[in-house]
C-alpha cells in the first residue's frame, strides 16, 4: 500500500535558504543542500525548493543548487518558483530535479501544463495553487502571483482542469490557514482531493503533529507539506513519522 | 565503467551521482561504441514511451541495446520508463512497439484511485534472486501512470501493491528493470543499485 508523504518546503533566494533555519544545527544554515540532506536523513519523503529570487542571476544560481541537491539527496525533490516555459522546465529537470511546480504561469497559460506533460511526462508536472474561501461566491477562489492577485478561477474546477491537462499532482495551499498553525484546511483539502483523480499535497496551517494525523485521517490527500515548523524543529520529521505510525497512518 | 544511456529523456545526473557516491564509475553517453564497451548499461528515462523509442531510434541505439542484451548477455538495467521500454509494446499516447527484450505489454492504471502512482511503496519479493540478496523488502519511490504486464510471471522478481500487484523489479539472465527510482529511494534503492553495479564489475572481471 502506498504511504502518505511528509514534505518539507525550503524557500530559496539567490541560492540561500531565507527563513527559519537559525535553530537547525548546521555548519552553514543558509545552504539549501545541507538543510535538505538533514531532512533526507531524518526521513522526509520528498522536498520542495521554492525559488523566490527576483533576479535573473538568482534563477541561474538556483540551477546550481538543483545540481548540487541532485548529487547529494537520496529522495526526490521538486523545484518551483518562476518557471514559466517548457525551456525553464527543461533546464531545471536536466540539472537533476525530479519535478517542477508551476503556479501563476499555469493560470495565465494553461497550455503550459499540456506542453510540459507531453514533453517530460505528467509525473514531473506539479500544479501549485493558492486558494482562499470567498464568502460571496461561497467557494474557494484561486489567487495568482504568490497570493496577491485574485483570479476568477475556483479551486476545485482549476484542480480538475489541471489534472485533465496532464498535471501529475496538485500542491494545494490554503491562504486562510497558511501561517496560522491551527491545522490544515480540511474542507478545502477534502473538496479538491476527493474530486481530482491525481495526488494532492496539502499545504498551509500545520502547527502540531496532530494536524498531520488529522489531515490524513479526515481527507484523501496523499501528502502534507510544511516549512517553518520543520525548520525551527517545532516538529521533528523523525518524531512525526513515528507518531503517524502509532496513529495508524501508513508512512514509510 | 557503467554506461548511462543519454537519449534526451530524463534524470541521468541523479543516477550517475548515486553510483559515484557508492564508488562506481559511470559515464553519460549516447555513443554506441562507448555503450558496447561498458561493463554494464543503465537505461533511465522519464517521459512518454513513444517519444523515448523515437529518440533511441534516432541515435541508432535500438540494435545496439538488443545486441548487448541478447547476444552478449551484458548486465543491463532499465529504470522507470527504461524498464517499460524493455517490453514488447505500450498504450501510452497510442500503440508503440518497445525493445521487445521481455514479452509483455505496458498499460495505464485504471480505477477510482489517484493516478499517477506517486510515493513510497513497499517491495514484496517473489522469491530469492541474486539481485535481491541482502536487500530489505523495504520502501522505494515510485512515480508512474503506466505499468508492465509481463507475459511470463517468472520474469517478475518483485511487486508492489497499488490497488493490484504491480511489477516493481523484473529480470531475466542479466537483464533487469526497476519501475521505481533506485537513485531516489533511500537505503533500499541504494542497495539495489549497488547489487546491479557490483554484478557489472564482477562480470567484467570474468570476461
Amino acid at each position: 500500500m502506498i504511504t502518505k508523504r511528509i514534505i518539507p518546503c525550503l524557500d530559496v533566494k539567490d541560492g540561500r535558504v531565507v527563513k527559519g533555519v537559525s535553530f537547525v544545527n548546521l555548519r552553514d544554515a543558509g545552504d539549501p543542500v545541507e538543510l535538505a540532506s538533514l531532512y533526507d536523513r531524518a526521513g522526509a519523503d520528498e522536498l520542495i525548493f521554492l525559488d523566490i529570487s527576483a533576479s535573473h542571476e538568482g534563477r541561474k544560481t538556483m540551477v546550481d543548487v538543483v545540481r548540487s541537491a541532485a548529487g547529494t539527496l537520496r529522495i526526490p525533490f521538486t523545484v518551483g518558483g518562476g518557471i514559466g516555459s517548457v525551456e525553464d522546465m527543461r533546464e531545471i529537470l536536466r540539472a537533476g530535479a525530479d519535478k517542477v511546480s508551476i503556479n501563476t504561469a499555469a493560470i495565465h497559460n494553461p497550455d503550459l501544463i499540456e506542453a510540459g506533460a507531453r514533453r517530460f511526462g505528467s509525473q514531473c508536472i506539479v500544479v501549485a495553487m493558492d486558494a482562499r474561501w470567498d464568502e460571496e461566491e461561497e467557494d474557494w477562489v484561486v489567487y495568482s502571483h504568490g497570493g496577491r492577485k485574485r483570479t476568477d478561477r475556483r479551486a476545485v474546477d482549476w484542480a480538475m482542469e489541471a489534472a485533465r491537462r496532464g498535471a501529475g499532482e496538485i500542491l494545494l495551499t490554503s491562504m486562510d490557514q497558511d501561517g496560522q498553525k491551527s491545522g490544515f484546511d480540511l474542507p478545502l483539502n477534502r473538496a479538491v482531493a476527493s474530486e481530482v483523480c491525481i495526488p494532492v499535497i496539502a499545504s498551509g496551517g500545520a502547527g502540531t503533529e496532530e494536524d498531520f494525523i488529522e489531515v490524513f485521517r479526515e481527507t484523501p490527500v496523499d501528502a502534507a507539506l510544511a516549512a517553518s515548523i520543520f525548520h525551527y524543529r517545532e516538529i521533528a520529521v523523525e518524531n512525526l513519522k513515528i507518531r503517524l505510525k502509532e496513529k495508524g497512518v501508513h508512512v514509510r | 565503467m557503467i554506461a548511462i544511456i543519454d537519449y534526451g529523456m530524463g534524470n541521468l545526473y541523479s543516477v550517475s551521482q548515486a553510483l559515484s557516491r557508492m564508488g562506481f564509475q559511470s559515464c553519460i553517453t549516447d555513443d554506441p561504441a562507448v555503450i558496447r564497451d561498458a561493463d554494464g548499461v543503465i537505461l533511465p528515462g522519464v517521459g512518454a514511451f513513444g517519444d523515448a523509442m523515437m529518440e533511441l531510434n534516432k541515435r541508432n541505439l535500438v540494435e545496439v541495446i538488443r545486441e548487448i542484451v541478447l547476444t552478449e548477455n551484458k548486465p543491463f538495467l532499465g529504470i522507470c520508463l527504461g524498464m517499460q521500454l524493455l517490453f514488447t509494446s505500450s498504450d501510452e499516447y497510442g500503440y508503440h512497439q518497445g525493445l521487445h527484450l521481455l514479452p509483455g505489454h505496458v498499460k495505464k492504471f485504471e480505477g477510482d484511485y489517484h493516478i499517477p502512482h506517486i510515493g513510497w511503496n513497499a517491495l514484496r519479493f517473489m522469491g530469492p534472486h541474486p539481485l535481491l540478496k541482502e536487500v530489505e523488502e523495504g520502501y522505494v519511490y515510485f512515480v508512474h501512470s503506466f505499468f508492465v504486464v509481463p507475459d511470463n510471471s517468472e520474469d517478475v522478481l518483485a511487486v508492489t501493491d497499488y490497488y493490484q500487484d504491480v511489477p516493481a523489479v523484473v529480470g531475466r539472465n542479466r537483464l533487469f528493470g526497476m519501475q521505481f527510482h533506485p537513485e531516489k529511494s533511500g537505503d533500499v534503492g541504494q542497495q539495489l543499485l549497488k547489487r546491479f553495479a557490483s554484478l557489472c564489475i564482477r562480470e567484467a572481471s570474468t570476461r
